[in-house]
């Protein structure tokens, strides 16, 4: 066998090892049910903001520190905390990814990816929206 | 109807040329095939006249839609939804290109022209090789072409044209009226998308197509190679490959200095799904380019060159398609908008990813094979989609089967003391930290294809750095040591003696960095801190190695130097990113009013943002930082905020304007733009994460209050106590001056959320003037004014004022960013290096060509 043979192998072994590694630390999407059942493990949290519960952030007071309560389709509800500034359009987003884990009863959020109708394929129906106001 | 204004002969000619360019190119495709499979010269000479006067039409027609498009952005034709949706009336005149590529079919364009661009290039020196290479070429164009012609079949539409009438394309009750134009062009269209309208965004899109476009050559040329069965090529592709991997790297870096400059992750680089796909290819080019060397120099590794050649194409069509088909929605921030021709984007894939397989095969029989196995995949695959995975790394086994069927290679092994063994081993790991790298990004795609909901793991960034950052070490010695062997065999004593001294230099110079660079980066355990000195030392050994080589293996020949100044450029890069990653520091802590915040059970708090009130200074670690004013720019739309450093060891101070931008397309609220100081050895980097909403004017006034010391009074959201007067204390921030007396408060406000703020409103007393001196605790919108001593001698009035009213204030985050400029160099030299090579290449092609003669 030749040297760059063996070379190769262990390289590739070793890669496979890295992507076995990576697949084990892959984590989920979950629901709020089925995120407390995880309590303390990382997870994604899909759910979109409840507008119905207030939403607590005061730069002034304090920058860091966002509170508000997210709702999956589901129904559920739980109380999440984002210590960091409030996403730009939060309001307007239609789902939110929540990166982070439950603790007690709150979700500690570390990350929130926005789905907001300004982007993907809902950017022609808000834009319709805005034309059908649009004075004739 | 007849509606009223409309400018329908630009879409006319638009739609035309798109058609026209689709039969060209196709024309086109037929003919280069038929000149080089045409054995009679005079045949071969007439279908190569025809190939190229369609290419030119193709050319022609390309250019025209170019021009077509550009008209109706520049001109404001809202009829056409292109214009409508990615441009608006107010937007600067040189963002216009940018509303091209903001949409795909523009960007699809782009792409199409500069393979135009590159395909003449080659009809004009490729000689024997051109109808073989332009017969990809002019295939690519015919699968772009397709991308934007937006004709219906059946009830299919193909492609996705930039032509088409926004009344036609929406459903709204205002096109019931004839004048419609009006309405909509009084709204002024969609706009530009915020992010995009950044200086970056005019440049970085043309380099990275052309990046793109261009590996298409060395994939071309591989092509033909496997059509005609002849590896004579492989002399040819290199001043291509050079080229392309120069390009396509300035492309991706402009990419991560627009992140830098223009998007508010704090950084330059983030792993994401879109900057992964295009790093990728470049990898695996790079990897093509170094075996596409061992062959020219010593013979070995023609089959991995033709693999890592056609794999690299094939990546940039994956990742065009991972980028445009929407897939990506859920991990990645920038990706393109949905379009509906995923089937479509899918083929151009499918097509390239069997094509190479099925010429690679010599017999006409296993040619129906591969044909009938690929139509076959194709169609499993549109009742299993998990099959897809089986057909594209099923076609990629059969062509490593063929590939090592028909093309030759030498038998003997090579000696461990050359120069090709371990050039080879670097093209292996860069190839295979590739495709780990490509793995995790197309977590998505697997959730697609196999039917799961695997996310991304919990700290996305160190699952890639984790394994890069041993590639970047193994790369980087490897890029240090392997230029001091040589090809075939090298003596030990010859190695050993040149490579003594650099090694000794980088190891000083490295271990300095390491025990003086103040590299702490323990986040992830002394594992990885351990792993990124090791990077570092192996960084600091590619610019020296090479830089050394060039005097000592070279003689100083500039002329051939590329290889060695590319090297050089890679290992700042490597050096940049390592120093600036691993000590990006957080100036923003935010420290006023915190100490009795009640602390959170569990979690952490990074508390990386920090407010500023406008006009008080604000400790902020290294800084006092203020936040001056704000202006509104009328020319880009955006709003400046003028924001002060003052270093505390009395260093010069400077001044920062972040800005914001109101975000268009149904967003309402804004976008931030980052600003930065840049030193010579660090960037201090700013940008704006809250910002108040528009204001009203401050009504409430002041309410005198008597307090003795040690009293409290209540306010609406806490209370104060008075702890202590004082006459011409030390230490406040008031100033006394010679005959001044100056008595002041020392009140403590105790706020409901458990923040606590010292305020100190004073008297000052010079001779019969008496002057009062406010204070404020603006976090709770408080103004304290000493208004007098009463005359018990203990008791003061003081003047509450208490704001219901927003004080101006912004909240933003800061970062320092050491030797990042050693990054963007490295970029430069880094493609510098390329550039050189590819001349020095191409000029000893041309003259060994010419010796042949």
């Amino acid at each position: 066998m030749k040297k760059t043979h063996i070379i190769l192998l262990v390289l590739i072994a070793g890669s496979i090892a890295c992507l076995i590694s990576f697949m084990g630390n892959v984590t989920t999407y979950e629901t709020v049910a089925s995120a407390k059942q995880k309590e303390g493990k990382f997870v994604n949290l899909i759910a979109k903001l409840d507008t119905r519960q207030p939403l607590e952030y005061d730069p002034v007071k304090n920058p860091n520190y966002l509170t508000f309560t997210a709702i999956d389709t589901l129904g559920q509800s739980i109380k999440v905390v984002y210590r960091n500034t409030k996403p730009t359009d939060m309001e307007k987003s239609e789902r939110l990814v929540l990166k982070g884990k439950v603790n007690g009863d709150q979700f500690e959020c570390k990350d929130i990816l926005l789905k907001c109708p300004s982007k993907y394929k809902d950017d022609m129906e808000a834009a319709k929206k805005n034309l059908e106001t649009t004075s004739r | 109807m007849d509606y009223i204004g409309e400018h329908l002969l630009p879409g006319q000619i638009g739609h035309f040329f798109a058609i026209l360019s689709l039969v060209a190119s196709l024309v086109a495709t037929i003919a280069f095939f038929k000149a080089n499979q045409e054995k009679d010269l005079l045949q071969k000479t007439n279908w190569l006249k025809l190939a190229r006067i369609s290419f030119l039409l193709e050319t022609v027609s390309v250019l025209a839609m170019f021009g077509t498009l550009y008209y109706i952005i520049s001109n404001h034709l809202f009829e056409y939804k292109y214009a409508w949706q990615h441009s608006d009336k107010s937007l600067q005149v040189e963002y216009l290109l940018s509303c091209f590529w903001e949409g795909q079919e523009g960007s699809f364009m782009l792409w199409s022209f500069w393979h135009c661009v590159l395909g003449w290039f080659i009809i004009w020196r490729a000689k024997e090789w051109e109808a073989g290479v332009m017969t990809v070429m002019s295939f690519a164009q015919f699968s772009l072409a397709t991308m934007l012609i937006g004709v219906y079949f059946f009830e299919h539409r193909v492609g996705s044209s930039p032509f088409v009438l926004l009344r036609n394309e929406m459903d709204a009750p205002i096109f019931s009226s004839p004048n419609y134009l009006e309405g909509i062009y009084n709204q002024g269209g969609q706009g530009l998308n915020a992010l995009l309208q950044n200086y970056w965004m005019v440049i970085h899109p043309p380099i990275l197509f052309l990046g793109f476009a261009s590996t298409l050559v060395p994939f071309a040329y591989a092509f033909a190679g496997l059509m005609n069965k002849n590896h004579e090529w492989i002399k040819r592709s290199l001043p291509w490959a050079s080229f392309s991997a120069g390009i396509l790297g300035l492309g991706i870096m402009m990419g991560a200095a627009w992140a830098y400059e223009s998007l508010s992750f704090g950084g330059y680089w983030a792993w994401d799904p879109v900057e992964n796909a295009s790093l990728v290819p470049w990898l695996t080019l790079v990897a093509g380019l170094h075996t596409n060397l061992i062959f020219k120099s010593s013979g070995y590794s023609l089959r991995t060159t033709y693999f890592f050649y056609i794999i690299s194409f094939i990546l940039v069509l994956y990742s065009t398609f991972l980028t445009r088909s929407g897939v990506l929605g859920d991990t990645s921030v920038h990706a393109f908008t949905d379009l509906g021709m995923n089937v479509q984007l899918y083929l151009f894939l499918n097509v390239f990813v069997w094509l190479p397989t099925i010429f690679a095969a010599k017999e006409l029989k296993t040619k129906l094979q591969i044909i009938v196995v690929f139509i076959a995949a194709n169609v499993i695959s549109y009742w299993y989609p998990w099959f897809t995975l089986i057909s594209i790394f099923g076609s990629f086994i059969w062509l490593t089967v063929l590939l090592n069927k028909h093309v030759p290679t030498i038998k003997k092994e090579e000696s461990t003391y050359s120069r090709e063994f371990w050039m080879y081993i670097g093209s292996l790991v860069i190839f295979l930290s590739a495709i780990i790298i490509i793995f995790q990004t197309s977590l998505p795609v697997l959730n697609k294809l196999i039917g799961r909901k695997y996310a991304p793991p919990e700290d996305i960034i160190l699952q890639y750095n984790q394994i890069q950052i041993f590639v970047a070490f193994v790369v980087g010695f490897l890029t240090a040591v392997t230029q001091y062997l040589k090809y075939k065999d090298t003596p030990k004593e010859f190695f050993g003696k040149n490579v003594l001294l650099p090694t000794i230099i980088s190891v000083v110079i490295s271990l300095c960095i390491s025990i003086f660079g103040g590299i702490h980066y323990d986040k992830h355990g002394a594992g990885f801190l351990f792993a990124i000195h090791l990077a570092i030392f192996s960084a600091v050994y590619a610019i020296v190695a090479n830089a050394g080589y060039i005097w000592i293996g070279l003689k100083g020949k500039m002329k051939s130097a590329g290889a060695s100044i590319a090297h050089i450029g890679f290992g700042m890069v490597l050096l940049g990113v390592l120093i600036s990653a691993s000590r990006k520091e957080v100036l923003s802590y935010n420290t006023t009013g915190i100490a009795a915040f009640k602390q959170e059970k569990g979690g952490e708090d990074p508390r990386e943002n920090i407010t500023l009130f406008k006009g008080q200074p604000t400790d902020m670690g290294k800084y006092m930082v203020t936040y001056v004013n704000n202006y509104m720019n009328a020319v880009d739309r955006k709003k400046y905020y003028q924001v002060d450093f003052v270093p505390k060891d009395g260093g010069k101070g400077f001044s920062l304007y972040p800005d914001v931008i109101k975000m268009n397309k149904g967003g309402e609220g804004f976008s931030a733009n980052p600003d930065a100081k840049h030193y010579l050895h660090k960037d201090i980097f700013a940008y704006l994460t809250s910002v108040p909403k528009e204001g009203e004017a401050d009504t409430s006034t002041f309410q005198p209050r008597q307090m003795k010391v040690g009293d409290t009074l209540f306010y609406g959201s806490g209370r104060m106590v008075l702890q202590d007067v004082s006459l011409n204390p030390e230490g406040t921030k008031h100033k006394i001056a010679a005959g001044d007396s100056l008595m002041v408060l020392d009140i403590l406000v105790i706020a409901n959320s458990g923040a606590l703020y010292r305020t100190f409103p004073a008297i000052r007393l010079n001779h019969d003037n008496t002057k009062s001196i406010a204070d404020s605790v603006l976090a709770e919108g408080l103004t304290f004014q000493f208004g007098k001593l009463l005359p018990d001698q203990k008791t003061f009035e003081v003047g509450v004022k208490e704001s219901k009213v927003l004080p101006d204030f912004v909240t933003l985050k800061v970062y320092e960013f050491p030797m990042i400029n050693m990054l963007w160099l490295g970029v430069i030299v880094m493609f510098f290096g390329f550039i050189l090579s590819m001349y020095y290449r191409s000029t000893q092609l041309k003259n060994k060509l010419l010796v042949k003669k």
